[in-house]
Parts: structure tokens; C-alpha cells; sequence
């Protein structure tokens, strides 16, 4: 053990001190940072016609990507529909039914692996089931591949709140001579309905600002999201598209568009959270 | 009689209620079995036409059919490699701040920042990589670091902003708030006997914390994997920011390539069979890759829960 004067280990420490709370004040000022950019340069791309126009070609002003909003909240809500059956069923199978089970322990296991799975992945999946089969993209593929990845999401929540209701609830249901299915949907989900939909809306934030997944299979259009079995305009991929074009208006949609999905992903995060927290106050 | 039928509507019920959530669990199942047969099918073609070289040499010829990954392959070894060099010790010593030194009231305001960085979509990381941190690189931080280090073969060539060296502080920046809450969670798990002792030794906070690391070293390697699996998967700040160039160079300033940016700028321009079946073997590999370091840190993150869980 090497011998350290008094002074300098207190000095030493101090250091450390400052240093580690430097860095946490970092993570807060890159947070700050990004959100002030954002901002500042979305917020003079966003006007009436930016919800309500289609996308003009570069160089004509104008226009706005009224598409591409409508697009991606389909894809979304048709992903939210695929996923939460599977999610919440899977969920209630791990809570309720599975335990410890060698089954069980297989799903949980590969559950967490589907949720770390890069996004990019399921693009390429959902590329080879179900855009190369039909010879073109479509906002089904889309929607599926978003589905994919917030179907872990909502199993893993899912069975995380079931296992905080208290097992002599269900006690008292099954001794009353109620089924098991009636016990789980009328008493156990109605007992963790709050935590239930705070998990749902927080994985359809999570999923809502993906684009590596929607990058081949909904692709990108410059239309109406008339025909979902044809590439479909969203804005993610938008903001890509935008982002890579020498064009300036066409950046500074992106930023608007970069504006719009960041504050409402941030937004419902943040109200939910605020909810979540209510609720465990009371 | 309806005292008889009861009953057994009721188990066959119940027995059509469990079947589904089976069901639904198996899915998970046939998901990954599925992602799994569908990536190598996919790629056979490039498995056998190009084998162990696909790895090992660095051609990328949409022409002339000729693809071997090593550029990629590199790009994302190091931009990962940057990444985590930065963020493990400085989420070590943000989820020190929060656990030990800050008090309640600030410790929860910064963590609720920290949480809201994993929360921003990554295409914002790219869009505000691309327009804002890499002219600053270029400007300011990359000229400093090539007068100070005297030109070492780092930080060579000119010093335009995009390539290797941004994408990994962008990564660095992304991964941190994983690595930091799960850190967290170990000081956490530290029991207070061990703190007091050394506090009671009269140990300093930082001699104090040493000791805590001592104590929960395993759980912070797991940490570092969860990090590091994040860091080889994301895409799109990446693709912003990397440069695209199928080259390598020593130079960390160069513009470069990654697995997942290939795959985001070229797999939707892949026409011919043997070029999109490359792309696959790239996302087939990632996909191992990841499974991999995933799989370990789970039960490597399960055995020291049970262990100190047992103390």
C-alpha cells in the first residue's frame, strides 16, 4: 500500500468530486445543447403549410410535409394495433402463467435480446419477408417491422407491472370461484391499468422516432399515404432524405420535421413520467 | 345440469385463455428463429461465393461484383472502440455524482436529463452531428488536437468534421445514459456495511468509492457490454456523420465506414443479387455480434445479481 500525505489525498478527492460532477453537468448541457438547436432552427421551418402541403421540389419555397406526418402517424398506430395483443398476451404468459419454467426463462431471456436487436436489423428482416416476396416497399412492411421492435417493449413492461399487483388479489378472486382468465383481465389488468397504458404509450414513443427500420420497408414518398401497400411517406426517413440533399429548403424541413418528432417524443416521455410519479406519490 | 356444465366451460375457458398467451409468447420465439434462417438464406450467396475473404479483405465493387467488408468491419470496431474509451469513465463518474455526491433534489433533476438523452430519436443525433458538432470539429477541436499532438498519425489529414473520430463522440454521447443507469444500479446495490467501513476507516469519498468499485467490478463490465452492444447496433447518427468511405485509414479524421451505415446508405440501391446478399451478410453478422454480446452480459448481469443479492 503506498503511503499518501493527508493534503494530497484530499486534494485527490476533491478533484474526483469536481470531475464526476462536471460530467453529469456535461450530459446536461449536451441535452440542452441539442434541444436549443432543434428549436431554434425548426421552429422557423414550421408554419400553416408545413401541416397541411405536400413537399415541393427544391428551390420553389412553399409546401410542407403534411404526407409524411399523416404517414408516420399510421404507421405507428397500425404498429401500436399489430404489437399490443401479441405484447400484452406475452406479458400476462410470463406474469401469470410461466414463473419459472424452463419456457419461460427462454422467452424472458430472448425477449431482452429481441429488445437490444440494432433497429437496422429488423429493417432488413421485414426487407426480406416482406418487400423482396412482393417485388415493392409498402407501409404494411413498415408498420410490421416497428411492430417487431415494440414487441418486447410491451412484453417486458407488460409482465414488470403484473408482477407489482398483489398475489392476494388474485387469491381472493380465484377463491370466489372465478376463473383464471376473468381473474387476470377484470381484476388483476384492471388493478395495473394505469401502469399498463404508461408502458404502452412509452414504447409507442420509443418506437415513433425510429428510421433505420422504416428505411426499407415503408421507404419514403412524396404523396398522400393513399395506398399503405405502396412505399409510404413518413417523417423519419424524410428527415434522412432531406438531411443528405444539398438543397436548403429542403434542410430546413428536416429540421422542422426533426422539431416535431423530437418534442413529442420528449413530450410524452416526460408527461408520463410526471404521471407515473403522481401516482406512486398519492 | 348447469351446476355440471360450469365448471368445465369455465376450465376449457381457461385452457383457451392460457393457450393464447402462449401463444403470444411464442412468438418471440419464431421471431428469432425466423430473423435468424431469413438473414442466412439471404446471404448465402455472398457466404459462398466470397467465404472467409468477405471478413478479411477490403474490396467494395458494386461493378465488378467483388465485396469484402474489412472497411466496415473496421469503422465500426473503432468508432465503437472511441465510444466506449469516453463513455465508460464518464458514466462511471456521472452515476458516482448521482448516487454519492449530489443531493436528492439535484441528483434526481440530472438523472431525469441523463434519462431524457436515451429518449432523443437518433436521427436527431445525426441531423445535429452533421449541421452543428462537425463544423465545430472541423473548425475548432480538430486543428487544436492535430497543433497539440504534433501531427501524430491519429490525427492526420485535413480536418474536415465528419469521419471516424466525430461518429465515435456522437456514439459516446448515445451509449451513456445505458451505461450510467446501469452503473447506478450497481452503486446501488453496494450494501452500506461497505461504505461505513471504509467511511469509518477514514476514508475519503473517492477512497470510499474505490472500494465500492472493487465491490461491484462485475457489474460494471456488464455495464460496458450493454454499452458496447448499443454503440455496434446504432445506425443512423452514424451514417450522418462517419463520411462514407469503403477505405481504412490510420488517420481517425479520415472519413470511413461502418457495418450499419453500409447498410443504411446502400442496401436500398443493392439491384444485383450478389450486392444485396453482401448487405445481408453484413446485418447477419451484426445481428451474431450483437446477440452475442447481449447474451453474455445477460447472464453475466444475472450472476452478479444473484451474488450480491445473496450477501
Amino acid at each position: 500500500m503506498k503511503e499518501r500525505s493527508e493534503r494530497s489525498r484530499i486534494y485527490l478527492d476533491i478533484t474526483v468530486r469536481l470531475f464526476s460532477a462536471f460530467s453529469a453537468l456535461f450530459g446536461l448541457v449536451i441535452l440542452i445543447w441539442i434541444l436549443t438547436v432543434v428549436i431554434l432552427r425548426g421552429i422557423s421551418a414550421i408554419n400553416w403549410e408545413f401541416f397541411t402541403e405536400l413537399p415541393t421540389p427544391p428551390g420553389m419555397g412553399g409546401g410542407g410535409l403534411a404526407n409524411a406526418i399523416l404517414g408516420t402517424v399510421i404507421i405507428t398506430v397500425v404498429a401500436t394495433f399489430i404489437s399490443v395483443p401479441f405484447g400484452l398476451l406475452a406479458g400476462v404468459y410470463l406474469s401469470e402463467f410461466g414463473g419459472q419454467s424452463k419456457f419461460a426463462q427462454n422467452v424472458r431471456f430472448l425477449t431482452n435480446i429481441l429488445m437490444g436487436t440494432p433497429s437496422i436489423i429488423i429493417g432488413i428482416f421485414v426487407y426480406t419477408m416482406l418487400v423482396r416476396p412482393f417485388g415493392h416497399f409498402s407501409g404494411y412492411a413498415g408498420s410490421v417491422a416497428l411492430a417487431i421492435l415494440m414487441f418486447p417493449l410491451v412484453t417486458r413492461t407488460t409482465e414488470d407491472i403484473l408482477q407489482l399487483v398483489p398475489n392476494a388479489l388474485r387469491e381472493s378472486a380465484l377463491a370466489l370461484g372465478m376463473p383464471r382468465w376473468k381473474v387476470t383481465i377484470n381484476v388483476v389488468f384492471r388493478a395495473a391499468k394505469k401502469g399498463l397504458i404508461t408502458g404502452i404509450i412509452l414504447s409507442v414513443a420509443r418506437i415513433s422516432g425510429e428510421t433505420a427500420p422504416l428505411l426499407f420497408t415503408a421507404l419514403n414518398s412524396p404523396y398522400w399515404p393513399t395506398n399503405f401497400t405502396d412505399s409510404t411517406a413518413n417523417l423519419t426517413v424524410t428527415i434522412f432524405n432531406y438531411a443528405m440533399s444539398p438543397y436548403e429548403d429542403w434542410q430546413k424541413a428536416a429540421w422542422g420535421a426533426s422539431f416535431l418528432i423530437t418534442f413529442a417524443v420528449l413530450i410524452t416521455t416526460l408527461m408520463v413520467r410526471y404521471l407515473v410519479r403522481e401516482k406512486h406519490g398519492k | 345440469m348447469k351446476l355440471l356444465l360450469e365448471p368445465s366451460t369455465q376450465t376449457r375457458n381457461d385452457g383457451i385463455f392460457r393457450l393464447l398467451t402462449i401463444v403470444a409468447a411464442s412468438f418471440i420465439l419464431l421471431i428469432m428463429i425466423l430473423l435468424f434462417i431469413e438473414l442466412l438464406s439471404n446471404s448465402w450467396l455472398s457466404l459462398e461465393k466470397f467465404g472467409l475473404q468477405f471478413l478479411l479483405t477490403n474490396v467494395w465493387d458494386p461493378v465488378r461484383q467483388e465485396f469484402g467488408a474489412l472497411s466496415s468491419l473496421y469503422g465500426t470496431l473503432v468508432s465503437t472502440l472511441i465510444a466506449m474509451l469516453i463513455a465508460v469513465p464518464l458514466s462511471l463518474v456521472i452515476a458516482l455524482f448521482l448516487v454519492e455526491m449530489a443531493p436528492p433534489m439535484v441528483s434526481k433533476f440530472f438523472g431525469m436529463a441523463i434519462e431524457l438523452l436515451a429518449a432523443i430519436p437518433s436521427i436527431i443525433y445525426g441531423m445535429w452531428g452533421l449541421f452543428v458538432l462537425a463544423p465545430l470539429m472541423a473548425k475548432y477541436v480538430q486543428p487544436f488536437l492535430q497543433k497539440i499532438s504534433g501531427n501524430l498519425f491519429l490525427f492526420k489529414g485535413p480536418p474536415m468534421g465528419i469521419g471516424m473520430f466525430t461518429a465515435g463522440i456522437i456514439l459516446a454521447i448515445m451509449v451513456l445514459p445505458f451505461i450510467s443507469s446501469v452503473m447506478r444500479e450497481v452503486f446501488l446495490m453496494v450494501p452500506n456495511v461497505v461504505k461505513e467501513s471504509a467511511v469509518g476507516m477514514g476514508a475519503t469519498t473517492w477512497e470510499m468509492v474505490k472500494v465500492m468499485v472493487r465491490y461491484g467490478i462485475q457489474g460494471m463490465i456488464g455495464a460496458t457490454f450493454i454499452g458496447l452492444s448499443r454503440a455496434i447496433g446504432e445506425t443512423m447518427a452514424v451514417t450522418f456523420v462517419i463520411g462514407n468511405s469503403h477505405s481504412i485509414s490510420t488517420s481517425l479524421f479520415a472519413p470511413a465506414n461502418s457495418i450499419t451505415a453500409t447498410l443504411a446508405n446502400e442496401f436500398t440501391e443493392a439491384s444485383e443479387p450478389v450486392y444485396l446478399s453482401a448487405l445481408v451478410e453484413l446485418s447477419l453478422l451484426l445481428f451474431v455480434v450483437t446477440f452475442i454480446i447481449q447474451m453474455v452480459s445477460q447472464l453475466w448481469l444475472k450472476r452478479v445479481q444473484k451474488r450480491m443479492g445473496v450477501q
